[in-house]
């Protein structure tokens, strides 16, 4: 015998049990981010920002970490970006799809799979060891680089597809070659999802561990140069708090990322906005 | 009519297996203005796409025969495809304002050609804004968005565009389908204009249109040219039964 059940009910409880899973997710985020800014914010001053750490951390700022984050984000995301909004437009523009796209775009899928410190193990091998760049910035970022690149193609891909296709036929009707079409009409369509991509690459690698710690090492020293091995935020919290140093300085770094990130991303999507409320 | 400025001679075209255009054989006039009409699918705007090749963008496209302009096959090795197609300005079924200004847009051509002075830009894009009857319209606001303009506007600037590029042809493809009556009425009044200075093929689907426009209609039929006169003849006494048949609302 079949249950009958009421379609208003049936829509009430529905209703209610979706309502339930959107709360509780919501309802975790801003647990985890209360949480850290309760723990960290009495540590924050002034001071804690604008000094560098002193006796491993247990006392002093935390400026030379925010320097080094901010440089090793920086430098991923210049390396990145170019060399992977350029694979798109290739896989996108200058290709037809064929087996050789479908590896391609299946590779860089694979890539976007592959744990962090993974990265790390390479990044090690390749560019502190091998390339002999040492622990530093430049390591790190170009680990990083090739952590994101797969997020940075793979985001522009779907946005340069996106862009109709009867932009590019106007284009080349009024006697636009290939490249003045993809720059004039295709990328500046493309951008606001393209610098979703980025932000998405940037949002990973400030909050990267793994894979820094393998690369640009761990000095608590201001870094001077492409050179010099620096400490990222979340390293520094990261090794507060593994090796008991300060748990009050470890939630205070963690409280400053999280700013940080915000940050970021509300500059980026004001820019944004001002962009595309332009011309829409 | 004097000397004919476009040339078909025994012109196919192909999509992978599927075969667009028949052997066609066809030729227009200098300053004349050639309407197509046909129902869907019967080649029209594959001819139009031919001529200045927005179809080598379609993988698996390829063509058979000649297809001439001014003698000159525009399948030759040699050609220039952006040379050959600033000569030939298109306008498509709906209008498609690049998301610029409306200065921008009519611009486009002659930016990507490397004009670069100012001065010489603006008098462009008035000049060709008056040529649309568009200028009185919009003059005030040539830097707002171009997508902010009514359907039957965003046409006509998409008219402008093209005349930027000091065309010799201008190839219509099915321009007032998405446009109200009136819109419609001022596109059809530039065309006539522009019959003096260009040479115009208007592919409609609207075969009053080309009764009212065109001085002389061709009908296609699944890809194949089944007959072309002049418009009054083929509207009053067409010599085959399918063109009448179309004609009178029988099919397609």
């Amino acid at each position: 015998m079949k249950i009958r059940v009421d379609p208003r009910v049936e829509q009430q409880l529905v209703k209610a049990v979706l309502w339930l899973f959107t709360g509780l997710t919501v309802f975790i985020l801003f647990f985890i981010i209360i949480y850290i800014l309760r723990k960290g914010l009495p540590v924050i001053s002034l001071g804690f920002i604008t000094r560098n750490p002193a006796e491993m951390g247990k006392a002093g700022g935390i400026f030379s970490t925010i320097v080094g984050t901010v440089a090793l984000t920086l430098l991923a995301v210049l390396i990145a970006s170019p060399l992977g909004v350029g694979s798109a437009i290739y896989l996108t523009e200058y290709t037809r799809e064929t087996w050789v796209t479908r590896v391609i775009r299946f590779g860089s899928e694979c890539l976007a799979g592959i744990p962090s410190i993974i990265f790390g193990l390479f990044g090690f091998i390749l560019f502190v060891a091998k390339l002999g760049l040492g622990w530093s910035l430049l390591s790190g970022g170009l680990t990083l680089a090739f952590m994101i690149l797969p997020t940075i193609i793979r985001t522009s891909e779907e946005a340069i597809r996106s862009v109709p296709q009867t932009y590019r036929e106007v284009s080349f009707s009024l006697g636009g070659t290939k490249w003045q079409t993809v720059t004039r009409v295709v990328l500046p369509s493309a951008l606001p999802g393209i610098a979703t991509g980025v932000i998405l690459g940037i949002g990973r690698s400030i909050g990267e561990t793994a894979a820094v710690i393998f690369t640009a090492g761990s000095s608590l020293h201001l870094p001077t140069s492409l050179f010099s091995s620096s400490r990222t935020m979340s390293v520094h919290f990261y090794i507060l708090a593994r090796e008991g140093i300060s748990m009050a300085n470890a939630y205070g770094t963690a409280a400053i990322l999280m700013i940080v990130i915000l940050a970021i991303n509300l500059a980026a999507y004001g820019l944004m906005n001002r962009f595309v409320r332009k011309y829409r | 009519m004097d000397k004919a400025s476009i040339r078909a001679k025994g012109f196919s075209h192909f999509f992978g297996g599927v075969q667009a255009l028949k052997n066609l054989n066809l030729e227009v006039f200098t300053n004349e203005i050639l309407g197509i009409i046909g129902p869907a699918g019967s080649g029209k705007s594959t001819f139009l796409r031919a001529l200045n090749r927005l179809n080598d963008l379609i993988p698996g496209s390829r063509s058979e025969g000649r297809l001439e302009i001014d003698g000159e096959d525009v399948n030759a090795p040699g050609t220039s495809v952006v040379e050959l197609r600033r000569r030939l300005g298109m306008v498509f079924a709906t209008p498609v304002p690049l998301p610029r200004s409306i200065f921008e847009n009519v611009a486009f051509g002659a930016r990507l050609a490397g004009e670069r002075s100012r001065a010489g830009l603006a008098e462009l894009v008035a000049d060709c804004l008056k040529k649309t009857a568009l200028w009185e319209e919009v003059r005030d606001r040539l830097d707002s968005s171009a997508l902010k303009l009514s359907g039957g506007q965003q046409q006509r600037l998409c008219l402008a565009r093209i005349l930027a590029l000091k065309p010799e042809f201008i190839l219509l493809d099915e321009p007032t389908s998405g446009l109200d009556p009136i819109s419609t009425m001022k596109i059809e009044e530039k065309l006539r204009e522009f019959r003096a200075e260009y040479t115009v093929i208007l592919v409609t689907n609207n075969t009053k249109q080309a009764a009212r426009v065109a001085d002389r209609t061709a009908f296609f039929l699944n890809g194949e040219l089944i007959e072309v006169d002049s418009t009054a003849q083929v509207f009053s006494a067409p010599s085959d039964p399918r063109t009448n048949d179309y004609i009178s609302g029988k099919f397609g």
